[in-house]
């Protein structure tokens, strides 16, 4: 691998290149920061929420936008760049390339997210992740409404930009030697989620226009007061983001791949079941997007075919999970920090499915849609297995990526403190939305049940908080004054021979 | 990867599979059975706005941010919205329907016990949709 910070550069020289590693650094930096940025924000949400009452956040409008703004910078400016900064950094490796197909696109596909993320969190809008209209459309204050639907403009082209990269650099810039057969699953990972954005995105793309020429007033798509319907764009947004969950989702799948056989000193249990999950898993992941619509009065048929739809996507994600275990399985195991945030995101993955299950079943979507339940369902996903998957390769590449080793304790200490704070937190945050809580209030009742688990949730907040600062001055400090690393076998696991990158990356 | 069986991962999607066939099933079942809007209901029209909610009975009389039922009787709401999404929610009965502007949405529940119960708003509608809130009253006619 290519060692970045061994070799100190100017920094113009890692902002200009194109190489697809200083590309993938420059993902790497940029979605830590929004990481840690959008963090933040959450910890401000669960010290609000931890009493009725106003606590820190002075009134309902700074909430709101808070939580948006936390929600939209997670979802696209941390997870999906930090899966572009580990797919610029494998894959052309992996398929034994020299750099990624089009490196100049590549680097443009880069530079949009910093304006895009300007956009956002200059702008502080209020309309909820899903910019949901009417209300984005004739309530919403501007110009945050607008910076934000050109910030999502922005992103959604860069998206594309990055798939189109990373689907011709897989297919056609492959080693001639090497059949798609043969393509690591980390790879594989990235052609399925890259092949789901280019057929998803366009959709969102065409709605936030409408929803931009709604609120400029000379359109009504959405407006109905205006003959448009809220519906169309519920319709056209879940088309896209219920794909989307898929393009987050199995990079991080991907990531686990590659370090739960490293770690367990075996090769992968089924490479070919990996590959036949991903494959499934893109395709019946466009089967699904309505039953985030049960409650807006659909029809019982439309119902039962989205419930069915996505029934359909549990098998595929549980040959992920068969396919981990089985892997470590009588595995030497090594229990080194990427290894234990890779398990645990495994068994957060399992809980996360398991509640889905439930959400999909018709009459309790009606018990649990838009209350706490489902903050609880998708933040397993999002935090619990996304973030666990690539906190834990982030940890894995932190040696092939700095030439040194992060402190081991600290790492340890981290994942210890942020899985019992995700257990603590969406757990409850599940059984919170049995007991009846709306999601994205300022507020609450003195419910006493309420206020008990909001009480153990921000709890379990402020450990995973405490983790995080432990992580960044780990990496901070490790970065510049780290042992330096055996980049040959940096976690003494030794045997190369299932080893993704056995031929050398030509050096640039 | 050839070279070893692979049955226990069929087995294992097999099971899966019949897990999620039963789980449709009984949800296809239930849901059936929820939707089918008992004979005789009475329908109360439900207006939401930021950030109240108003009940019209079938008499006529209006109730806002309260709403007084009955023990023993079946009724229809038909949910509307004069600005912009809202979900009209009592939890304690699993009533859940949106409110969606230039849409009529029915849900039906008919109260067991004599009480009180919370009325909430479950989809974002801004600045206050935290307090859209108003109270479900049950009442025993016999009593």
């Amino acid at each position: 691998m290519v060692l970045e910070l061994q070799k100190p550069r100017p920094i113009w020289q890692i902002m200009f290149s194109t190489h697809h590693t200083d590309v993938g650094l420059l993902y790497l930096i940029s979605s830590l920061a929004f990481l840690f940025l959008g963090g933040t924000l959450a910890l401000a949400i669960r010290a609000e929420l931890f009493l009725p009452g106003a606590q820190i956040i002075g009134d309902a409008m700074t909430f709101n936008r808070i939580f948006t703004v936390h929600g939209t910078t997670l979802i696209f400016l941390f997870i999906i760049p930090f899966a572009s900064a580990v797919g610029n950094y494998y894959v052309p490796i992996m398929v034994r390339y020299k750099d990624m197909a089009y490196p100049k696109l590549n680097a443009i596909a880069f530079w949009m997210i910093p304006p895009s993320g300007a956009l956002i969190w200059l702008g502080f809008a209020d309309f909820t992740w899903y910019a949901t209209p009417p209300y984005s459309i004739i309530s919403a204050p501007g110009p945050a409404a607008d910076m934000w639907i050109f910030g999502l403009k922005i992103l959604g082209i860069s998206s594309v930009l990055g798939a189109i990269n990373f689907v011709v650099t897989i297919l056609k810039c492959k080693h001639p030697d090497m059949s798609i057969g043969q393509v690591p699953l980390l790879a594989w990972s990235f052609l399925s989620t890259s092949l789901i954005i280019l057929v998803a995105i366009p959709t969102f793309a065409a709605a936030l226009l409408m929803l931009l020429t709604d609120r400029l007033g000379v359109s009504g798509f959405f407006n109905p007061a205006m003959g448009g319907d809220p519906i169309a764009y519920a319709h056209l947004f879940w088309f896209t983001f219920h794909p989307e969950v898929y393009v987050l989702v199995i990079p991080a799948i991907g990531m686990m791949y590659e370090i739960i056989p490293r770690f367990s000193r075996k090769p992968i249990y089924s490479y070919n079941s990996g590959v036949f999950a991903f494959v499934l898993l893109s395709i019946v992941g466009f089967s699904s997007w309505a039953h985030h619509m049960y409650a807006t009065g659909m029809s019982f048929t439309e119902k039962t075919v989205f419930m069915v739809g996505t029934l359909a996507a549990v098998p595929a994600s549980a040959m992920h999970v068969f396919n981990f275990v089985a892997t470590m399985w009588n595995g030497r195991i090594k229990f080194s920090t990427p290894m234990m945030w890779a398990v645990g995101g495994i068994a957060l993955f399992f809980s996360a499915g398991a509640g889905g299950v439930a959400n999909a079943a018709m009459p309790l979507d009606f018990t649990t849609h838009d209350t706490y339940w489902v903050v609880g369902h998708f933040h397993l996903f999002v935090m619990g297995t996304i973030a666990f998957g690539s906190i834990g390769y982030l940890y894995y590449m932190f040696p092939y990526v700095t030439g040194r080793m992060y402190n081991e304790t600290m790492g340890k200490v981290h994942f210890i403190m942020s899985f019992v704070g995700t257990v603590l937190v969406f757990f409850t945050q599940h059984v919170l939305g049995l007991y009846g809580m709306p999601r994205r209030i300022f507020d609450y009742p003195p419910i006493p049940e309420w206020i008990a688990m909001n009480q153990i949730a921000t709890v379990g907040a402020m450990v995973i908080g405490v983790s995080m600062a432990i992580f960044l001055a780990n990496m901070i400090y490790s970065s510049g004054k780290g042992k330096l690393a055996n980049t040959e076998d940096p976690f003494g696991v030794g045997g190369k021979y299932y080893y993704p990158f056995e031929a050398k990356n030509p050096s640039h | 990867m050839g070279g070893h069986s692979n049955w226990p991962e069929w087995v294992y999607i097999g099971v899966v599979v019949a897990l999620m066939c039963w789980v449709g099933a009984e949800a296809w079942e239930a849901e059936r059975l929820v939707e089918h809007v008992p004979e005789g209901a009475e329908t109360i029209i439900v207006t939401g706005q930021q950030w109240f909610w108003t009940f019209e009975h079938e008499d006529g009389t209006k109730e806002i941010g309260e709403l007084h039922v009955e023990v023993g009787k079946a009724y229809k709401f038909e949910i509307h919205s004069k600005d912009v999404n809202h979900s009209f929610n009592i939890h304690d009965y699993v009533v859940l329907m949106d409110a969606i502007p230039g849409r009529v949405n029915t849900v039906w529940f008919a109260p067991t016990d004599a009480g009180t119960h919370d009325i909430q708003c479950r989809e974002y509608c801004g600045l206050i949709h935290y307090n859209m809130r108003g109270t479900l009253i049950v009442e025993d006619p016999t009593a």
